[in-house]
């Protein structure tokens, strides 16, 4: 294999795996609060909408800038469409994952109503503004590594790193972090503490719905390139599945994730790689599942997530 | 159990239902109204459309005919998920399993286009079944030995089905059952579920028998889960697992018989899907939606079999009225919009019954309300979490 072959895969591989490192870091978010988030894929559903219609009609204004503002507005757009799981599970005590099918059921409904309302018809027209490829300045002089890592590369990718190291910061070095986890394993002593049960729940889903949000606009602005009701097909469930992949650590969630971009990446364009065109494209299609599956038998027991996950939090007056 | 014991927390379950679709509706006015669409025109359109013949203006046969096409897979899936919910079961395979069903039920008919009816499709059917049963026995058999979350398990091998169901007609199936890439041909006439009568008596709707097998495993169901010491079972290690093992029942088994049955279903609503309505299979692109509108009719029917009847047949209405909305100008995924909301008071159902204790009963019955939803869940404390 040439230079160029491996620095071309280990891009596309990055592109395929950013949004579902942002979408699985929410994952962690919500899930170390306590709340079982079944729902990032109708989150990145909205984000995804969200961040094409702002792209669309905002192209002319912001230039360059568009993707990266559309990022900030899918996200945004998550926090409010997560705001109804966080309303449903922390206030009315409804159950984790009704509420959460419940947010995948209205999303791909409520986006195509609104781009039929829009435009007028089913899916949108192509953007203007893409997500495409930069080379770091320096750093793309280093011979070899700088080839593959640092020329023509995809830059929202290394944010995302960044974010996830970030998220590792907050969830296990800072006092909120702190919070964020005991909420979500024991939420009776937390309370007794005086942490407020409540907004932590808040925050965590919010959180999620922030990142899902990015993830999801970053797909649709990187590789969709416009939004149909098939633009999220099953990246919010492999971002959960890294998420799970990961133990719930931001950091192993994101190498996760850019183990599933790879499958997913090399599941379309394996046709042109030698050795991997041999291997027939559904396998490469199911491996994230599979494996979440077998490393969860495997590996995990039943006392691997939080240990108030997906329980509700009642406080006796 | 305080719950079923009072009989005004009965009655405020009864209506939880009734309320949800009240402000689905209203909520998906309020959503049309907002982006300038007329909500009563709308709904007019939509229960016209189902109902009433736009030519003559008499009743519409065909499209009532419809309507029990659309239900038939629907009352399959919900009552799959019934069964294993019963068992504490969360089952959101259902997608998975009834395309498991659909392809195997669509394969055996299309190797066997020229045997007699009577063989052909009862092994159709049967193969749907037990392929649907195969893959929820998976999370079952993992649950019950490893105590693996089932809500994962089913929801990863949603695609993984999804995309090996894809890989078996692109690349699997014999050229000679394939018309064009990724699309099956035609079943024949001996393996198909529809038959001239119905579509005579329904102006060549596509209504099938697979709504009476519907109706009759609506009554089994109903049966087995209140009649039988296997449904006592399931239900009682559904409300408490510890309880179950000492009373010497094996939740492990019931788990996994309760999947079983429950894959079985879903399973089912794929075949009755596959032979009955569209009679081939096309590659899918994403999850089938019986699968999760399945779920959210179980959910509406709280589990039972005439909530079950009576939600899939809501929703087949409005499914195949919102395609009428369209005739008004609306765009037709307002009605999947209301769907999602009906589903989301039902599941805040404790707002609800709250506030109608509150307004209606009093302290003593505001308390009862609490009580209920205070009282911890069993089998959320032993390793049902993800």
């Amino acid at each position: 294999m040439d230079i160029g072959l491996i620095a071309s895969l280990v891009t596309q591989t990055l592109i395929y795996a950013s949004p579902l490192i942002l979408t699985a870091l929410g994952g962690v978010f919500s899930e170390r609060s306590g709340i079982v988030n079944v729902g990032l894929e109708g989150i990145m559903v909205m984000g995804a909408f969200s961040s094409v219609v702002f792209n669309i009609e905002f192209a002319s204004q912001f230039g360059m800038w568009t993707p990266w503002l559309g990022m900030l507005v899918g996200g945004l757009v998550g926090v409010v469409f997560s705001l109804l799981h966080a309303v449903a599970t922390v206030n009315f005590r409804a159950d984790h994952i009704i509420s959460g099918t419940v947010m995948n059921l209205m999303a791909p409904a409520l986006a195509i109503f609104l781009v039929k309302a829009i435009y007028g018809k089913g899916q949108t027209d192509n953007i203007q503004q893409s997500l495409g490829y930069y080379s770091f300045p320096v750093l793309k002089d280093i011979p070899v590594i700088g080839r593959i890592f640092f020329n023509q590369t995809f830059l929202p990718a290394y944010a995302a790193i960044l974010i996830s190291i970030i998220a590792w910061f907050v969830i296990f070095k800072t006092r909120f972090g702190l919070r964020l986890r005991s909420v979500g394993e024991h939420p009776q002593a937390a309370d007794t503490l005086g942490i407020n049960v409540y907004v932590m729940r808040y925050s965590g889903v919010l959180i999620s719905g922030f990142l899902g949000g990015m993830g999801g606009a970053l797909f649709a602005q990187s590789i969709a390139g416009r939004f149909a009701v098939t633009t999220i097909a099953g990246q919010g469930f492999i971002s959960m599945a890294a998420m799970i992949f990961g133990k719930w650590n931001p950091l192993g969630a994101m190498g996760a994730a850019i183990f599933f971009g790879f499958a997913q990446n090399i599941s379309i364009a394996g046709s042109q790689l030698p050795l991997i065109s041999s291997i027939p494209a559904v396998y490469l299609q199911a491996a994230p599942y599979a494996l979440t599956i077998i490393v969860l038998v495997l590996f995990l027991g039943k006392a691997a997530g939080p240990k108030a996950n997906g329980k509700n939090y009642i406080k006796t007056k | 159990m305080l719950q079923l014991n009072n009989r005004k927390e009965k009655i405020r379950n009864l209506l939880v239902p009734l309320i949800a679709v009240l402000l689905g509706f209203i909520i998906g006015g309020i959503i049309m109204a907002a982006f300038g669409y007329n909500p009563i025109l709308g709904y007019q359109q939509m229960f016209r459309t189902v109902f009433l013949n736009p030519q003559t203006g008499g009743i519409n046969p065909r499209n009532i005919g419809e309507i029990f096409v659309t239900a038939g897979p629907l009352i399959f899936t919900a009552l799959g998920f019934a069964v294993a919910n019963s068992a504490g079961f969360f089952n959101i395979g259902l997608s998975g399993q009834a395309l498991s069903g659909w392809v195997a039920s669509i394969w055996v008919a299309l190797a066997m286009p020229d045997a007699p009816r009577i063989i052909v499709l009862p092994l159709a059917i049967i193969a749907g079944a037990v392929c649907g049963a195969i893959a929820a026995a998976i999370p079952g058999i993992l649950r019950a030995f490893f105590g693996t979350s089932e809500v994962i398990v089913t929801i990863m091998m949603n695609y993984i089905l999804l995309y090996t169901g894809n890989h078996i007609v692109n690349n699997v199936m014999s050229d000679s059952m394939i018309t064009t890439k990724g699309v099956t041909k035609m079943i024949g006439e001996n393996a198909s579920l529809q038959t001239s009568f119905l579509a005579n008596i329904t102006n060549n709707s596509r209504l099938n028998i697979g709504i009476f097998l519907a109706a009759i495993f609506l009554v089994l169901i109903w049966f087995l889960m209140k009649k039988t010491t296997l449904g006592l079972e399931i239900r009682s290690v559904g409300l408490n697992p510890f309880a179950s093992e000492y009373a010497g029942m094996s939740s492990r088994r019931t788990i996994i018989i309760s999947m079983i049955i429950s894959g079985g279903l879903a399973g089912l609503g794929g075949v009755v899907q596959g032979l009955g309505t569209f009679g081939n299979f096309f590659v899918q692109g994403s999850s089938l939606t019986i699968g999760f509108d399945g779920m959210a009719v179980s959910l509406l029917g709280s589990g039972s079999s005439i909530g079950i009847l009576l939600s899939a047949l809501l929703f087949s209405v409005l499914k195949l009225g919102g395609q009428g909305m369209q005739f008004a100008g609306i765009p037709s995924e307002l009605v999947d919009v209301d769907i999602a909301i009906i589903i989301f008071f039902v599941g805040i159902s404790y707002v609800i019954r709250f506030l109608l204790a509150k307004i209606f009963d009093g302290k003593k019955e505001v308390a009862v309300v609490q009580e209920i939803e205070t009282k911890p869940n069993d089998h959320d404390e032993e390793g049902g979490t993800i």
